[in-house]
């Protein structure tokens, strides 16, 4: 039925599609493709190096260049990106967070070059440390130096590009952390409060610019599968933001005060079990950040229905950014006040959120703010033991998952077509992305590399502000890597706590009691204790599964070696022999896995530990997987394997069958 | 499974004492097996180190305190600090086993990347397995294999209660690392701690005031007379891992201990010490005070063991254990 013609139907929120992969000429048009199909603003994925600060040709980025992003070394990958992309016009975010200065350095520069005004620019850096401490991974410097970094563009957007979007406190990823709601809202306000704090306390923003400077600050949000509970939970932020924008920064504006959002929904409830149910959960999911008005997001961004199983290809993310626009265009959502207000039930639980929500904070607040929770490690134990919970749910069968642990039998989905359901990255990518990179180092102008490179060094000396002397360094060439390697020397490289020192608990399954009861005998048998070495290689910082895997050996009795994220494969080889394990368990989930996977068998051959069993676990597609058991992989495991029990009993069998010469 | 070592624990020892970074993994791990044949093989390698060993040998530095105390920051620093002279390092670092499952969560030690793996350090992590007799248990033949291998071992542990005696029972130097401001000096100060270090350290000493609280607090107490009669007053140093401040004074304050045992010749005695202690107390881990009594008490097995002084400990714990054994055959 189509909607009667007097009414007046609410702006839709920015429809975005993460996306970016290969080349910064791929990923351009990949950009104009989408904007032609509806899309209505752009979000950059970038690759691991870039997000790492490293150029195409360093080491540590083999396999990972142009996988989960686009590589953007140099302003001329950037103006490539932007090609034909009117930047005056666009409005694009930026997932992009240790380097975020660099990387918006590079967007300014490139719009000083293409003629555009850098005052007029629209969009969002990611821009938030904290959650990269506790899940996604990419950080770099340690949390005072990168929280430097970061008030460091919040102080020069404000005035030099002021519809800029600056930092967007990301909850997202601490629910894919495992954060429950409760987690999910008190630590968000908690990391825009350290953010606040460190801009208000550096004494070059003047008191009255501080209420634009609260406004301008913005959230990134998930959306799960229980969609009343998350519309309870925006609307719990909103007003808890609202709160702490008045008491805490004397905010009198209330469109200050306004609670701005953008959301991805929910990726760790995707499952490659009957992938095509998550086309449905996304349906669902987005619910959950539009009924409310009062609380509805400003951007969504949906995920493709096969991320499970590898990346997507353009038509799954079509099919995604259709959701988007069925959901605005035919349903009649835009047309209503909020639809919530009154309602007691949602009332009830959104002030039951608050409160504990308001409860952690102070928590949080009162042990010195996040960076003390992240140094003590405090929060990111909670999400470690909040993951465990579900993990421990799913395998109980206390939470249901249609088509995982029920309902699993059914018809053979037409969707799945082979390897070929979904994109596979041209593997000349990295090769052509170098060529580049080395032909652009050798024409640009060595002398103002030099002295753009030496401005930067004495500006940050000095403590100003990052930002003039980096777009600077952009107009004259410098690289990522080069602008990376130069903050590494002056702020040092940080390792985070791994959280893995979750208390223990007792599932009290008789599963995991049965297969305690065989690593205990396999000790007897070993002569001493099962150990296993839990290694991430590569760049790839999601550690989820790597830390669940480690806490649930630990609780079968096994002794767990994990040294967190971002260990090449020679430093893994050499833990292994060290440590003297039995078996080294590799996490991959970049689909940088054949690269990677190849190179730690190479190195553990080297250190003369090539009789040791290797198992491997991520989003792996069968054809990858079928090649990684050839070259000697003993087992392979992906999403669908959600029961950690039956995983570490057939870690024991690995054990026994291929023994372990140490 | 059955896979047996086709090198001699002589061989072996020869190996490590050539400074074979190779044979360290193969000799701790054969020193933790407790497959009886493989233990025979420990038994003979590390009998072989302790005769061998040159003296004084390796530094053997612990290094003790409540968790969140930033010991693996000051390590890292530690080590930053003493790689570029060209000592190679050994950390053996231990963490506490569930008592329920027997499982443990080691790692998490790499603070600050170091690029590729130096070969001039080393670590391996293990379990304080409760069920098997604590920390000296395995710590202490690491500690054996590894000071032949390396110029300085760390024993690093989380710092509760019994922890500290076998610790301190482990090595030449005993470093306390207590956290500004947190109170912890006072606590464990109450629990008797206090008695056993060395050298403290009060690390994060960028928090200012605390820091210099936590110091003066320190220095107070030992000034109350906590310390064993004629012990030398504890240092106490102020570091800033992050900063990398004080380390250069850590490691002078960890060498002029060590020099000082040398020059006052006590420092076989120490280790000797440390040596009976540990064997002690593994037996009655093991056999309890009844076994115990079966050789005449700890007082009993302290003359045995200035008797057989040239017999290494490890096959005298052996020797002593079977003769309790024998002895507790016949009382049934």
């Amino acid at each position: 039925m189509a909607a009667p013609e007097h009414a007046r139907r609410d702006r839709p929120w920015v429809f975005r599609t993460y996306s970016g992969h290969s080349s910064a000429r791929a990923s351009n048009e990949l950009y104009r493709a989408n904007l032609a199909k509806g899309q209505t603003g752009l979000s950059v994925a970038f690759d691991l190096p870039t997000q790492t600060g490293y150029d195409s040709d360093h080491p540590l980025a083999r396999g990972e260049v142009g996988k989960v992003g686009v590589p953007i070394c140099h302003i001329d990958d950037m103006t490539a990106l932007f090609e034909a992309l009117p930047l005056e016009k666009m409005n694009t975010s930026m997932t992009i967070n240790a380097n975020a200065a660099w990387l918006l350095a590079l967007y300014v520069a490139t719009a000083e070059r293409t003629g555009a005004d850098p005052k007029r620019l629209q969009g969002t850096t990611q821009n938030d440390i904290v959650k990269e401490y506790l899940s996604r991974g990419t950080y770099i410097f340690p949390p005072e130096a990168s929280l430097k970094l970061i008030s460091d563009i919040v102080a020069y957007t404000v005035d030099a590009i002021p519809m800029w979007n600056p930092t967007n406190v990301c909850s997202y990823h601490l629910q894919e952390a495992g954060a429950t709601p409760v987690q999910e809202i008190a630590y968000a306000m908690a990391t825009a409060i350290a953010v606040l704090d460190a801009v208000r306390d550096r004494g070059d923003v003047s008191k009255d610019a501080m209420p634009r400077v609260v406004g301008r600050i913005s959230f990134f949000l998930n959306a799960g599968i229980r969609f009343v509970e998350e519309t309870c939970k925006v609307r719990a932020m909103a007003e808890l933001w609202d709160q702490i924008a008045r008491e805490r920064y004397g905010v009198e504006d209330s469109k200050l005060r306004r609670f701005r959002y953008g959301v991805q929904v929910n990726s760790l409830g995707l499952t490659e079990a009957q992938p095509e149910n998550n086309a449905i959960r996304i349906v669902l999911e987005s619910l959950g950040v539009t009924l409310s008005k009062k609380a509805r997001c400003r951007a969504l961004q949906l995920p493709a229905w096969n991320e499970a199983l590898g990346l997507p290809r353009p038509w799954d993310q079509q099919w995604s950014l259709r959701i988007q626009q069925i959901l605005a265009y035919e349903t009649d959502l835009l047309e209503y006040e909020d639809l919530f207000d009154g309602s007691p039930v949602v009332e009830r639980k959104t002030r039951e959120l608050m409160e504990a929500a308001r409860e952690e904070l102070d928590r949080v607040l009162a042990m010195g703010g996040t960076v003390a929770a992240i140094e003590n490690a405090y929060m990111k134990q909670r999400l470690v033991e909040s993951q465990t919970a579900r993990a421990r749910a799913i395998e109980s069968g206390d939470i249901t998952v249609v088509g995982v642990n029920a309902y699993t039998t059914g018809e053979r989905s037409p969707l799945m077509d082979g390897g070929r359901s979904i994109l596979k990255v041209d593997e000349s990518a990295e090769r052509e992305q170098i060529e580049r990179l080395v032909a652009f180092r050798s024409r640009r102008n060595r002398a103002d590399v030099e002295a753009a490179t030496r401005n930067l060094e004495d500006s940050l000396r000095n403590g100003d502000n990052v930002m003039p002397a980096s777009i600077r360094a952009a107009h004259a060439g410098v690289t990522t890597g080069e602008w990376s390697d130069l903050l590494r020397g002056l702020y040092g490289e940080y390792r985070a706590p791994t959280g893995v020192v979750a208390r223990e608990g007792s599932d009290g399954n008789q599963a995991t009691a049965q297969t305690r009861e065989r690593v205990h005998r396999l000790a007897d048998a070993l002569g001493r204790p099962l150990k296993i070495l839990v290694g991430k290689p590569g760049l790839d910082g999601h550690s989820n599964g790597a830390e669940q895997i480690a806490v649930k050996a630990r609780d079968v009795g096994m002794e767990v070696v994990y040294d967190g994220i971002r260990l090449s494969p020679g430093e893994i080889a050499a833990s292994a022999r060290d440590e003297g394990v039995h078996l080294v368990g590799l996490s991959i989930l970049s689909g940088s896995h054949c690269v990677l996977v190849v190179d730690v068998l190479e190195k553990l051959r080297d250190a003369g530990l090539g009789h040791l069993p290797v198992v491997l676990g991520g989003i792996i597609p069968e054809e990858d997987a079928a090649k990684l058991r050839k070259a000697g992989v003993r087992r392979v495991y992906t999403p669908k394997d959600f029961d950690l029990t039956r995983i570490m009993s057939d870690i024991v069998d690995v054990v026994e069958e291929f023994g372990s010469a140490a | 499974m059955s896979w047996r070592s086709s090198v001699l624990p002589r061989d072996l020892a020869q190996r490590l004492l050539d400074h074979d970074r190779d044979a360290v993994p193969e000799a701790l791990n054969l020193a933790d097996d407790r497959r009886a044949d493989r233990r025979e093989e420990a038994l003979e390698l590390l009998d072989a180190l302790e005769r061998e060993s040159p003296f004084p040998g390796a530094a053997r530095i612990g290094l003790t305190g409540a968790p969140g105390a930033g010991k693996s920051t000051l390590l890292d620093a530690l080590v930053r600090e003493l790689r570029p002279n060209g000592d190679t390092v050994a950390i053996v670092a231990v963490d506490p086993s569930s008592r329920t499952t027997g499982g443990a969560l080691l790692g998490d030690r790499i603070r600050v990347r170091s690029g590729a793996a130096d070969p001039g350090v080393f670590i391996r992590s293990m379990a304080a397995r409760s069920q098997l007799g604590g920390l000296a248990e395995s710590a202490w033949p690491a500690v054996v294999i590894l000071a032949a291998a390396f110029d300085r071992v760390f024993v690093e542990t989380v710092g509760v209660g019994q922890s500290e005696s076998d610790i301190a029972a482990l090595v030449d130097t005993l470093v306390y690392v207590a956290t500004p401001g947190a109170g912890d000096a006072l606590q464990f100060m109450k629990a008797g701690v206090l008695e056993h270090p060395d050298v403290f350290v009060v690390n994060k000493a960028d928090l200012g005031a605390a820091a210099a609280r936590t110091a003066s607090e320190l220095k107070g107490t030992m000034a109350l007379g906590e310390r064993e009669a004629g012990r030398a007053e504890a240092p106490v140093i102020l570091t800033s891992a992050r900063d990398r401040d004080g380390i250069g004074e850590l490691v002078d304050a960890l060498d002029a201990h060590r020099q000082q045992l040398i020059d006052a010749d006590a420092l076989r005695e120490r280790r000797l010490r440390g040596r009976r202690t540990l064997l002690l107390d593994a037996l009655e881990r093991r056999y309890g005070a009844f076994g115990i009594e079966k050789l005449g008490g700890r007082h009993g097995i302290l003359e045995r063991l200035r008797e057989d002084a040239r017999v290494s400990p490890f096959a005298l714990q052996d020797r002593l254990g079977r003769e309790i054994e024998e002895a507790l055959r016949k009382c049934r």
